[in-house]
């Protein structure tokens, strides 16, 4: 493929344009993480205000704030955008940002690919929350199953935007998941050999097999469910010997890898975040490794504990207990690495620290209740009722986006030059902290007490009403530090307290080899890296190097319009198909390969 | 650690393996789809046997038909063997010749497919019919699909050296073409044996 690039001489031509359309038409790894973490953020306001309506209608029983139809809009698409609009996308932003500076590289393999990517992910965000405007946002969980995505069930547009949409995402991903894969590979800086990589680099690297495998297999499900609603295929009809438990197993065997893809990267986060504030490396570096990866080979096999109510036999449910409760020892190895990191060292309670232990704290309290759905007849009990909302909203609220706030608290200043404020954050921290366990524990609770899931009212005879109000109360309060945040970004825009250090923190990994803010071609000359902690080792040797004047032209990728261009061609081919009919789609198609060829041969300057 | 820099012609990276960026790129693409055309043929399995109405494949397949096809297709792979032979050497016009005969055969392959998928719906099997329709021409579509732009890239890279490009700097991105034009094919073995071999 040709590559387009401009040669810069200087660090002053290196000076970053400004305007909408250099943000359009970018390529710089740097830009594409802030604008996928900026989408991912307003999303996070969008399915949480999603939840807030949720919790309003199940503050009383038997309430009417919203009807069944509406609620059932509301869970799918808090779900649907907690996962695929914040979880998956804030990981990548974090990526994009974090993994060229940590290897020594200018920018990822493929930079046209990446912004491709974004743009995608945005138009499919927007595609997806279109169906709102005309009434028929997904319904159906997040989850989808059939025979309820079926026409006979489902004949309303909610099921095609949702099929249509996550199909559109999912190709958004595993682009992604190429080009991190082939940067972690290839762009290495010398002398970064795999086992001196930040343990965040190796979430990536984990996570993005995990999106290229994973993720065909919910987009082929998808076209089974589309086909069947459009084009009159017979997949999930039983009456032509179709099995709806077929779309069950398809979708768990992406689902499961699926939130490994969620949890990893913030497992990477406070690995990296943790040595920092405690001045200590990483205890059992090499232990993390490997328990990553075998994370992420055993995630393969676990699909079916969330099958265990569809009657599968013994066998298989006593394999798939096995196989959960054994990655349940991976997941621990972790959690005492991250202790015995703490562990005699010298510790700053510093916001970024605080969420980390939160994170720890809670994903572990999370992950007991996960070991105990692991077990067949216990999850008879908990299936579909509030205790596996208690368990999966412990480890990915307390897990994932405690994981994510220390991130963004920890390499704020990085990308901005500027510090959020302490104060602020120990607020928005505590906030979280008390808001989630006052929502999420009391349900385990409620759940062992029988209320069901994804129904949107309970009577007021199971006495559940006093708790229900207690959930949603901590929910408003999570709100309210979610505003924290908000507020604490927008007051340090303004006056939030500067710095230019590049390595404020006094942290460890080659991210802080670089100015503040990193200039657009992130080191000025490729370091040579020589250990694992090289800020640490040789701080002033990695400076130099990477900091001051260029010894040799720097070469940059030219930013481009072409994939803006593609990706509107993506959405095209995919959204008309809500025509039924089957030349629509066609004209997306021309559409893209127009772009892709133009893309190809994009002049050499 | 092997720091490599490689020469790859004007504008490239340096890379950590000495691998182009868009071969090893590609390669991990290539892994994501066996997963995309895994999932079509594994439902084509776990479905076999279980339609409830005809027609069936031992109904209307014809091995003798689908053997030669899939004979083209598996010659079409020797012909771009050796177009990126010849484009390696410099022989443009050699390897133009080439890449236009493997952009024919794979155009042969696909009119076969076209000729069988009219002459079943005359049949009466429609990807609606029953599981194996639905399951039959989704997974072979797909492939097909894929038949299709790859006969488009190939068509790109005649076109690029019709105007004087495919020079031996152009080997790469006419390895990654071969790349996945014979990863098409070896899907096609799978299918022809799991899905046709199989009715035998």
């Amino acid at each position: 493929m040709a590559t387009a690039e401009a040669t810069i001489q200087t660090p002053a031509l290196a000076a970053p344009k400004t305007g909408i359309w250099s943000w359009i038409t970018t390529v710089d790894h740097k830009r594409i993480g802030i604008m996928y973490g900026v989408t991912a953020l307003f999303f996070f306001f969008v399915g949480g205000l999603e939840a807030l309506l949720i919790r309003i209608q199940l503050a009383k029983p038997e309430n009417a704030f919203v009807s069944a139809d509406v609620f059932n809009q509301l869970f799918t698409m808090h779900g649907t955008t907690m996962i695929f609009l914040v979880g998956m996308p804030i990981a990548v932003a974090f990526f994009n940002y974090l993994v060229p500076l940590q290897i020594g590289a200018r920018d990822v393999a493929f930079p046209r690919l990446n912004a491709l990517s974004y743009w995608i992910y945005l138009f499919g965000a927007l595609f997806l929350n279109a169906s709102f405007l005309l009434g028929a946002a997904p319904n159906v969980g997040w989850f989808g199953y059939a025979p309820l995505t079926m026409n006979e069930f489902s004949p309303g547009l909610n099921v095609d935007f949702w099929s249509i949409g996550i199909q559109i995402l999912g190709v958004a991903s595993i682009m992604g998941g190429v080009n991190f894969i082939t940067t972690i590979i290839n762009l290495r800086a010398p002398g970064m050999t795999f086992m001196r990589m930040p343990l965040f680099t190796w979430t990536t690297f984990v996570t993005s097999f995990l999106i290229i495998t994973a993720l065909p297999v919910l987009g082929i499900s998808l076209f089974f469910i589309t086909f069947d609603r459009f084009y009159g295929t017979q997949f999930f009809n039983p009456a032509a010997g179709g099995q709806s438990v077929l779309w069950q197993h398809l979708f768990w065997i992406f689902g499961h890898p699926e939130v490994y893809i969620l949890i990893l990267p913030a497992f990477g986060i406070v690995s990296d975040v943790i040595p920092a504030h405690t001045r200590k490396p990483l205890f059992g570096y090499a232990m993390m490794v490997y328990s990553s990866v075998l994370i992420g080979f055993i995630g393969w096999g676990v699909w079916a504990h969330h099958m265990f109510g569809t009657g599968m036999g013994p066998i298989a449910d006593a394999f798939f207990s096995i196989s959960t409760l054994i990655i349940a020892i991976p997941t621990g190895v972790k959690v005492f690495n991250w202790l015995a990191t703490m562990w005699g060292g010298a510790i700053r309670f510093t916001t970024p620290m605080l969420f980390c232990i939160g994170m720890v704290a809670f994903f572990t309290f999370g992950g007991i209740s996960g070991v105990h759905h692991g077990v067949p007849p216990a999850s008879l009990q908990q299936t579909d009722t509030y205790y596996v909302v208690a368990h999966f909203h412990y480890v990915l609220f307390g897990g994932l986006i405690m994981g994510i706030f220390a991130g963004l608290y920890h390499w704020w200043p990085k990308l901005t030059g500027r510090f959020l404020s302490e104060r602020l954050g120990k607020l928005n921290f505590w906030l979280f902290v008390i808001g989630m366990n006052m929502t999420f524990f009391p349900m385990h609770v409620v759940g062992l007490l029988g209320m069901p899931r994804r129904v949107f009212t309970y009577p007021a005879e199971l006495n559940l009403g006093h708790i229900n109000m207690i959930i949603t109360i901590g929910g408003f309060l999570t709100a309210l530090g979610a505003l924290v945040f908000a507020i604490n970004v927008i007051r340090t825009f303004r006056k939030g307290e500067r710095t230019t250090d590049p390595n404020p923190w006094g942290a460890h990994t080659l991210e802080w080899a670089t100015t503040t803010p990193p200039q657009v071609y992130n080191f000025a000359n490729l370091p040579v890296v020589r250990s694992r902690e090289p800020m640490w080792d040789h701080p002033e040797e990695m400076l130099a190097q990477t900091t001051g004047e260029p010894k040799a032209p720097i070469h940059l990728p030219p930013p481009s319009y072409w994939p803006i261009f593609t990706a509107v061609g993506v959405i095209l081919a995919m959204a008309l198909m809500m025509t039924g009919k089957w030349w629509p789609p066609l004209i997306g198609a021309a559409w893209v390969g127009i772009g892709i060829i133009n893309w190809a041969y994009e002049p050499i300057d | 650690m092997n720091h490599t820099a490689v020469a790859q012609g004007p504008n490239q990276h340096h890379t950590s393996t000495g691998l182009p960026m868009f071969k090893l790129g590609f390669w991990v693409f290539i892994g994501s789809e066996t997963l995309l055309f895994g999932t079509l043929i594994s439902t084509y399995m776990i479905y076999r046997g279980e339609s409830v109405t005809g027609p069936f494949p031992k109904d209307i397949f014809s091995i003798p038909l689908t053997t030669f096809s899939a004979f083209v297709l598996l010659m079409s792979s020797l012909t771009m063997v050796l177009a990126l032979a010849a484009v390696k050497r410099g022989d443009r016009k050699l390897g133009m010749r080439w890449l236009l005969t493997t952009a024919a055969l794979g155009s042969v392959f696909l009119g076969f497919q076209a000729y069988e998928f009219t002459h079943f719906a005359a049949e009466g099997l429609t990807m609606g019919s029953n599981l194996f329709g639905s399951t039959f021409y989704l997974m072979t579509g797909f492939h097909g699909a894929h038949v299709s732009i790859g006969v488009f890239w190939l068509l790109a890279l005649w076109l690029e050296g019709l105007r004087g490009g495919l020079g031996q700097d152009s080997a790469v991105r006419v390895e990654v073409c071969g790349l996945y034009w014979h990863f098409v094919d070896i899907v096609w073995i799978a299918i022809f044996t799991f899905v046709y071999l199989f009715e035998v």
